[in-house]
């Protein structure tokens, strides 16, 4: 009976294991931590992160090794006759003592971090981000700038069921968009999020933010960029059918560069996945030769 | 013979077997035990139900773009299975257990309200039955999530109001249940069993009883307020209107946090039954114990805002809920050194029912600290919304919850049967569960933490490693629990006759019932020194 349930069981193991020896390159990606964090307040977050880690992994250690200890030693099998005590109130407020201590110590490093990260005031820019069913919108409050940012064509077509195109062959499945919100390395980026349907969430690992986007109402949220890059994100609450499909994409460019965008002279093109320039001599020159007579 | 008779003729409630009619017997029921069956195998059909809808959502994610579902297809089968798992599952199956067993725990001859104890049963089986045919309404069964987050829940089609109303029912099927249970310990233990003498997993359902008239109400009041929203021209959640929807986000889980220690507290009691039994050493700690389980329940009202730390809260609330969150690590962490400490110089023996409460001892204590880590607000920022959550409460609520079902039913299966059920059955069972639950559920952990939302029908190509395993650990689990099946039917239709005693380590009055146990539990009832 054992040996007829076991034999597929394990057939079904090594068959699962045999897929993933031959699966593509392209999926092969096994991080298991947060990413390495690009905006100021990351690394902050990630030693909380791991600082508690650590304290868990610890314990659980611990947790786990007494209790094996405990199965390989006090079992009948080896002769072990059951003691009788049933409680011991010193053990018992050492075991209470020390976790409180613990977590004190771990609540007053996390409360700092929350002082920060909801302190938006000095911001250089501020820029209103609207959730859609399903799509971004970004508002540049002090600029004349405002666009909609959706899922780039080629993901949009690989999403489709059974599109017969593998998604590996996308770059950046899933994590493209056909304008990309555009800000300037260290400055200082307030965000202001609403929706204008249901629930979203604008999240972006790499620079550790993360607001819901309430309709009626406006949150706050702040990054500050430490490196020029793009930055990729998704939504984080359920809006949907389409909820997978409304990526974010964060391009963090030189001051120079974020003022040629605004300008006009930078643009984004979704195939190669980078702003290039605009030719804008040919665009507004007309335009100037007749301001200039 | 005569007085047997004559008993059937003035006390036709109160004779000593089960009416022979099928319908007497299973339908008009009010036998703690009858209806105790019932709700078990109402429990396990669901769990099959929902395990089968979580199978499609790990069979669609198992590699990137979409195979089998449509999205929209996709969120429903999120949806309702999370319903069917907490309402259809796992409470009930709680509840059949405190059905079967309070009344021969306290030395009960049956529930204190065994009329309502059947309609509240029946309630169950109406709302489940509105709740699944919601998958073939116009538009889809709900798609909004468990958590029912309006605005989104208001886009649901025509089964909205159907999910609203089978709510309401199970609502009120579970506040009745709750009753049933406080009567029955309240007014129907043994002479001089004292509260502090009651079993474990006696005193955590009395809280949990508790709990549930507590909170389920407040379900009631949320998801009536979606439906005036919707159909009678309120805007409770409607901030073009003067309301919020983060309001109902707070009313939500002002019910759903203690709905995970709803979930969890009986599965204390069950284990703090077994560990003793089978470490031959008495619980360590009682007093203790009881004390951990009323604070956790105590506790499990003023945090319910740490699962929203990221819609837009003052710092104050922030902090606030960050440390009631943090607190509640303490009582949980005494329970699980009380269990480790009654193993302690113990005398163990590794049947299958003490191989399930250990590992919900171990299983659990990982998804404990994956729940210390969420409740420190800064990081939770991070984990929110993504895989990371998704790992932590299935780690809770499957190693958890479930792995304590599967340990109650394997302990106490001979007691209800008569007959022991196949041990190498049973083994396979648990070694199945016990690796597979992990290649499903710990990967989703790093996937989360590298940026993979939750509630997503497809992900980007980075994510793919891990979410093939996850599914591959999925499907092994869910047919695992095939063996289950064939284990609860060695019993059923056992060989060997179980003593009564069953386990030799077994402490409790149940134990002193003939197995399997008569139809009416203590007709006399013991006496506690």
């Amino acid at each position: 009976m054992f040996n007829r349930l076991c034999t597929p069981l394990i057939a079904a193991i090594c068959i699962s294991l045999a897929a993933f020896a031959v699966a593509p390159e392209a999926y092969a990606a096994w991080d298991l931590d947060m990413p390495i964090g690009k905006s100021t307040l990351a690394d902050e977050i990630m030693g909380l992160h791991h600082l508690i880690l650590i304290v868990c992994t610890v314990i659980c250690i611990g947790v786990f090794g007494f209790a094996f200890y405990t199965f390989l030693t006090c079992r009948r099998s080896k002769g072990a006759k059951a003691a009788s005590f049933s409680h011991s109130t010193r053990a018992e407020i050492i075991w209470t003592i020390i976790p409180t201590v613990i977590l004190i110590a771990m609540a007053i490093p996390s409360a700092r971090t929350i002082l920060k990260i909801e302190d938006t005031s000095g911001a250089d820019i501020s820029i209103k981000i609207t959730g859609y069913q399903w799509k971004w919108s970004y508002d540049y409050l002090d600029e004349d700038m405002f666009f909609y940012s959706s899922i780039d064509a080629a993901s949009s077509a690989a999403a489709q069921k059974n599109s017969g195109i593998d998604p590996a062959t996308v770059k950046n499945y899933l994590r493209n968009v056909d304008k990309p919100m555009v800000v300037p390395v260290n400055k200082k980026i307030r965000i202001l999020l609403t929706a204008n349907d249901v629930i979203h969430s604008w999240w972006v690992p790499e620079l550790y933010v993360k607001k819901d986007a309430n309709p009626g109402f406006i949150n706050e949220a702040w990054f500050e960029a430490k490196e020029t890059g793009i930055y990729r994100g998704q939504c984080t609450e359920l809006c949907g059918r389409g909820h997978g499909f409304m990526p974010i994409v964060v391009a963090v460019v030189t001051d120079d560069e974020y003022r040629q965008w605004l300008e006009g002279g930078l643009a984004w093109d979704q195939t190669k996945q980078e702003l290039i320039a605009v030719n804008l001599f040919q665009a507004d020159e007309p335009a100037d030769q007749l301001a200039a007579l | 013979m005569t007085d047997q008779t004559a008993a059937h003729d003035h006390h036709g409630d109160h004779h000593d077997a089960p009416p022979s009619n099928f319908l007497d017997r299973w339908v008009f029921t009010t036998n703690h035990k009858d209806i105790g069956t019932l709700y078990l195998i109402f429990s396990l059909v669901m769990f099959f139900v929902g395990g089968t809808m979580a199978l499609i959502i790990r069979a669609e994610l198992f590699q990137p773009g979409l195979q089998f579902v449509e999205p929209q297809f996709f969120n429903s089968m999120t949806t309702v299975h999370a319903l069917v798992m907490v309402f259809g599952a796992v409470m009930p199956a709680f509840v059949g257990l405190a059905n079967w067993l309070i009344p021969m725990m306290v030395g009960a001859p049956d529930m204190a309200l065994p009329r309502m104890n059947n309609w509240s049963f029946w309630l169950l089986v109406a709302a489940f039955t509105i709740l699944v045919s919601t998958l073939f309404m116009p538009g889809g069964a709900p798609a909004g999530g468990w958590t029912l987050y309006p605005p989104l829940v208001l886009q649901t089609g025509d089964a909205f109001p159907f999910m609203v109303f089978a709510i309401h029912i199970m609502g009120a099927s579970s506040i009745m249940g709750s009753i049933n249970v406080i009567v029955t310990i309240m007014n129907m233990r043994a002479p001089g069993m004292t509260l502090m003498k009651m079993p474990m997993f006696v005193w955590t359902w009395l809280i949990t009883a508790y709990l549930l008239i507590a909170v389920m109400p407040v379900l009631a009041g949320a998801v009536t307020m979606l439906l005036t929203d919707r159909y009678f021209g309120t805007s409770f959640f409607n901030a073009a209107g003067g309301g919020d929807p983060v309001l109902f986000q707070h009313v939500f889980w002002f019910f759903g946090h203690p709905e995970v220690y709803i979930m969890i507290l009986p599965a204390f009691g069950v284990v703090s039954q077994i560990i003793p039994t089978f470490s031959r050493k008495p619980l360590f700690g009682y007093s203790s114990m009881v004390y951990a389980t009323a604070s956790i329940a105590f506790l499990s009202f003023i945090v319910w805002a740490h699962h929203m730390f990221t819609t837009g809260m003052p710092i104050a609330g922030q902090l606030f809920f960050m440390l009631a969150t943090m607190l509640i690590a303490i009582p949980t962490a005494v329970k699980i050194f009380n269990w480790l400490s009654t193993m302690w110089k113990g005398e163990l023996t590794f049947e299958t029912p003490m191989l399930f409460s250990i590992a919900f001892v171990l299983l659990f204590t990982i998804g404990g600290f994956s729940g210390l880590m969420l409740a420190i607000a800064p990081a939770d920022y991070q984990y929110h919304d993504t895989y990371f959550v998704v790992a932590h409460f299935h780690y809770v609520l499957v190693p958890g919850a479930v792995f304590t079902l599967m340990a109650a039913a394997y302990y106490w299966l001979p007691k209800w049967t008569g007959y022991m059920y196949n041990e190498k059955i049973g083994k396979l069972h648990f070694w199945c569960s016990a690796i597979f639950v992990n290649v499903l559920f710990f990967p989703q952990h790093f996937v989360g933490l590298a940026g993979m939302p939750r509630r997503i029908p497809d992900y980007p190509t980075q994510f793919a490693d891990f979410n093939a395993i996850s599914s591959v650990g999925a499907f092994l689990f869910g047919f695992s629990q095939l063996l289950f099946v064939a284990a609860i039917w060695s019993s059923v239709k056992g060989k060997q006759k179980a003593t009564d005693q069953v386990w030799d380590g077994a402490k409790g009055l149940e134990w002193t019932l003939p197995s399997p146990a008569p139809y009416h539990s203590f007709n006399e009832p013991p006496h506690i020194d």
